[in-house]
């Protein structure tokens, strides 16, 4: 194909937090970028850039995934929940509420998407270990808190159920 | 960072995914879960013009067995190898080395043919299917073939496979109740690639002892180190403690790793007899 067609913006749809979206990006498009840039959801955060720090974790079709390393292409069709989405309106998320009430943020850089991730394993894993937590947060970083209290909300949003599926 | 500009494309079926590829011509290159490509785009260390990403086609996905055979889709996730009670009950070392990889968000994106095909002299699949003495199903329009992954991984970043080629399964031999398998690896406590690792195959006899072994070790070179030394020691013999440690001393025998400032290649070597040593533990 002739170079001048390379980048032609193409039409995708996704639901994101429950509200269908559609736009044209360009293929190159992350969907980091999509969600923060077109949609103004800044909630999802950019660290590294370089798929290392968590920081950009989002739900993908009910998994935790880096979305500065996906295509925004590559979710079409597909259902997304950011951080903007997690609470609803009974209130905050329980993983929400455990950052706040065992201190688990200091900057707050890391928290959205530390919290994505740990909601994703409490839906695979509701009593997890603290062993279990710590290497289910393998893939997120954190500059300020030294992971103690971070390891203390998710076990503090995992003693607020008696089993089953994490309230939404 | 976003990569260069490019054309996408995401057809739903093998052979329109063989013809886009032919259709774009060595400007090409099939996307899959993207934990390499992107990353790599990202830096401008590749510029695809065209990407034709095949995370769309049912075919791709999935594990099964055909009899002995276990048979998982190119496009198949790392967590799904990683948590799949088939793979772990015909091929646990599978199992382990998949959840082994990277972190949780990682092996949510990162497929099997992916990791194949890119294969990265630190990656964890070379390693262990090369134990499992796993073949590939590669597919082009001129038709088929399987390549055993003794001749599948060359050197680093280099494989049998052809630009216009997809890879659509990987076939595990052996599933069988005599056959059983582990990984071990040694992590770098930045990246948490492996600095070196060990895949284990062990078949046993009626009696108990060991009748063959395969033993494939990560980062002692460009392509997974076959410790033959350590199979032949093993073979025919009962797997007491004493035995395991004896054949496990001789496991970098033969290799010529290149060290590095963090594992200098005696390091290396040293580091292959302890975890083959602990892959054997583990297999039985
Ligand atoms: C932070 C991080 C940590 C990681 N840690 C590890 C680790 O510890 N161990 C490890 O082994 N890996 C690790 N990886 C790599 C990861 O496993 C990748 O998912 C994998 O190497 C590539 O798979 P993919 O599906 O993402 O392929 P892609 O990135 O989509 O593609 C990689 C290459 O393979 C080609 N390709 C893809 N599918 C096919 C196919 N079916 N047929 C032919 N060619 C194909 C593509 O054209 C491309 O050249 C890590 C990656 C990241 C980002
Ligand atoms: S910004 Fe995506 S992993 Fe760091
Ligand atoms: S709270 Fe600052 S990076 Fe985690």
């Amino acid at each position: 194909m002739p170079e001048t067609t390379r980048g032609r913006p193409i039409p995708i749809q996704m639901t994101v937090n429950g509200i269908q979206r559609a736009a044209d990006v360009e293929p190159r498009t992350l969907l980091v970028h999509f969600l923060r840039e077109t949609l103004g959801l800044t909630g999802t955060h950019v660290g590294c850039d370089t798929t290392q720090c968590g920081a950009c974790t989002v739900h993908l079709d009910g998994r935790a995934v880096k979305s500065c390393t996906i295509l925004a292409a590559q979710a079409q069709g597909g259902d997304v929940t950011t951080i903007e989405g997690l609470a609803n309106a009974s209130g905050l998320h329980p993983v929400q509420e455990g950052f706040r009430q065992e201190h688990g943020l200091q900057c707050g850089y890391c928290t959205p998407g530390m919290i994505m991730n740990a909601a994703d394993l409490l839906q695979r894993n509701p009593h997890p270990t603290e062993d279990e937590i710590k290497h289910a947060l393998q893939g997120n970083l954190c500059r300020c808190t030294g992971y103690v209290n971070i390891v203390k909300a998710v076990q503090w949003a995992a003693a607020q159920r008696g089993g089953g599926d994490v309230p939404r | 960072m976003f990569p260069a500009s490019f054309d996408y494309h995401a057809p739903t079926t093998v052979p329109e995914a063989l013809r886009l590829l032919a259709e774009n011509g060595p400007d090409a290159k099939l996307l899959a879960g993207g934990h390499s490509l992107l990353p790599a785009m990202k830096l401008r260390l590749l510029e695809p013009g065209c990407l034709v990403d095949i995370g769309r086609i049912p075919e791709l996905r999935g594990i099964r067995r055909e009899g002995q055979t276990l048979v998982i889709g190119a496009a198949t996730l790392h967590a799904d190898i990683a948590t799949s009670d088939v793979v772990r009950q015909a091929a646990p070392g599978l199992a382990t080395a998949a959840s082994l990889i990277g972190d949780v968000q990682v092996r949510n994106r990162g497929t099997i043919g992916g990791s194949a095909a890119h294969d990265d002299p630190a990656a964890d699949y070379p390693v262990i299917l090369t134990a499992l003495d796993a073949s590939f199903m590669l597919v082009s329009s001129a038709g088929a073939r399987t390549v055993a992954s003794g001749d599948f991984f060359l050197d680093y970043f280099t494989t049998a496979l052809s630009d216009l080629e997809i890879i659509t399964e990987v076939r595990i031999p052996g599933a069988a109740a005599s056959v059983t398998s582990a990984y071990a690896k040694l992590e770098h406590p930045a990246s948490g690639f492996l600095v070196v690792s060990a895949g284990v195959r062990i078949e046993r006899g009626a009696d108990g002892r060991c009748r063959t072994a395969r033993i494939a070790i990560g980062g002692l070179g460009g392509r997974p180190f076959r410790a033959t030394a350590v199979e032949s020691a093993l073979a025919g013999h009962a797997l007491t403690p004493a035995a395991i440690a004896a054949a496990a001393a001789l496991a970098a025998d033969g290799s010529d790793p290149d060290g590095d400032a963090y594992a200098p290649a005696e390091y290396r070597r040293h580091m292959a007899t302890v975890y083959v040593q602990r892959a054997l533990e583990a297999a039985l």
